[in-house]
């Protein structure tokens, strides 16, 4: 095409006709083979040559990837080329996971969301990822599929670096699992961006909270945070915190504090280290405060 | 590089093409079928210049590979109008002025239209936020929210 937008490099496409066969080629193309959801992410930084691929691996039509499952006794599965989209809207995850559905709406733009996927957000392990926050505080496990098989990847222990995961040439995650929420729960992400809607974050605060008779507060808050560290961020001391004494607007400000003094951001394009800083407290602050309303109801 | 025989859907008619691994659905329309109304802007999923429906639902044309969408049906802007008669979402936006440049406006057509189909009644905030993935760097987005306001309540009619 004759213009100055760079044209998709070569490379081949490939459509496995099972996840062994997509597993196997993909462990013997390490470095120049990707299996690809939605795309969304991966073709910008191939047309910018950031990411040198041979093939691509269209792995969306294999079993159960499509698929979104709920059981009131198991949980959630979402298979891993489900659009954000379908996520948002399907009845079951708004009534049982809203906060997913919230977050997943927050990402970039409809038209994009038409494709892009939970999982894919995930795998990308930019600590931006807007999905990535609610699939870390309502525990979200990974299935991935690798030459050995299939197996179970917790999220809390997925990340390990900017773009940088646990997963090993020829995997490939097919879906990712939730379990039954605790009752009475109550969740919230906060995304501050450039401008009100579709820009990537400069913080992300997502919030989760339910009654929990075994700590002192009687509350057990769990929080993540994008954008502020090499990998979506869980602050610990925050946490702490919240359960370890009564709340109170005092105890959601010291929390709000020790998620500040955490958070380890960079200066970017998007905005500087101190204002990141500045407003993990901010919005953390806010973020509790609301959700912790919506718990006592 | 390989070449895939796809068989599809556009605007009700049914294609057979040969497109190689690296072609998008935009560039496959615009290339392979002369389908010109679909805008190259971005590249890159951010302005939405290239916005098709793809299965009933919109999507940024520049970020799928044309090799996808075997089976897929497709509907661009020239297929929103039927039997000369313009959608009214068309209609509104040549009325309320939505126009200048019009290089956004294919997206935003088709945008627009999806929009209406899972929504018919949206509300002002509802069309801003269908409609942030379609940038328009002449209306001031005014006139084109006006022209959704005014489709929606004439197919309510």
């Amino acid at each position: 095409m004759n213009n100055s937008h760079p044209a998709l490099p070569e490379f081949d496409y490939l459509t496995p006709t099972s996840l062994m066969e997509a597993s196997q080629f993909l462990a013997g193309h390490p470095s120049d083979a990707r299996a690809f959801m939605g795309g969304t992410d991966c073709f910008v930084r191939m047309r910018d040559g950031l990411l040198p691929m041979k093939t691509m691996v269209d792995v969306k039509p294999l079993d159960g990837m499509n698929e979104i499952r709920f059981d009131s006794a198991k949980g959630l599965t979402i298979g891993a080329a489900v659009p954000m989209n379908a996520v948002a809207k399907h009845p079951e995850i708004r009534k049982n996971y809203p906060l997913l559905a919230q977050a997943a709406e927050t990402v970039a733009s409809y038209q994009l969301r038409s494709r892009a996927t939970i999982c894919g957000n995930i795998c990308n392990a930019s600590p931006a990822g807007d999905t990535i926050g609610a699939s870390l505080v309502m525990n979200g496990v990974l299935t991935v599929h690798g030459v050995g098989g299939f197996r179970q990847e917790p999220l809390s222990k997925f990340f390990l670096g900017p773009g940088k995961t646990v997963l090993i040439p020829g995997d490939i995650v097919t879906a990712i699992n939730f379990p039954i929420l605790p009752a009475k729960s109550a969740g919230k992400y906060r995304k501050l961006g450039r401008n009100t809607l579709s820009d990537l974050s400069i913080v992300g605060v997502t919030v989760f909270g339910f009654p929990d008779k075994d700590t002192a507060s009687g509350f057990r808050f769990k929080l993540a945070l994008a954008s502020v560290a090499p990998v979506p961020f869980v602050p610990v001391k925050a946490e702490e915190i919240l359960a370890g004494s009564t709340i109170s607007a005092e105890s959601i400000k010291s929390a709000s504090e020790a998620a500040m003094d955490s958070v380890t951001p960079i200066d970017d394009i998007r905005g500087s280290a101190r204002y990141r800083k500045l407003m993990v407290r901010n919005l953390v602050n806010d973020t509790v405060t609301e959700v912790w309303k919506q718990l006592i109801g | 590089m390989a070449y895939h025989r796809i068989v599809l859907t556009v605007n009700g008619t049914k294609e057979q093409v040969d497109v190689p691994s690296n072609m998008t659905l935009l560039r496959m329309l615009r290339e392979k079928l002369a389908l010109t109304g679909t805008k190259n802007g971005c590249a890159a999923g951010e302005c939405g210049a290239c916005t098709v429906m793809m299965n009933g639902e919109p999507v940024n044309s520049c970020m799928v590979l044309a090799a996808e969408c075997d089976g897929a049906e497709i509907v661009t802007v020239e297929g929103l109008a039927t039997d000369r008669q313009l959608d009214p979402i068309q209609t509104m936006m040549m009325e309320t002025g939505g126009v200048q440049c019009g290089f956004c406006t294919p997206g935003i057509l088709i945008t627009a239209r999806a929009l209406l189909d899972r929504n018919p009644n949206p509300s002002e905030a509802e069309i801003r936020e269908a409609l942030v993935g379609n940038l328009c760097r002449c209306t001031g987005y005014f006139r084109i929210i006006d022209a959704v306001k005014k489709a929606a309540h004439a197919e309510a009619r």
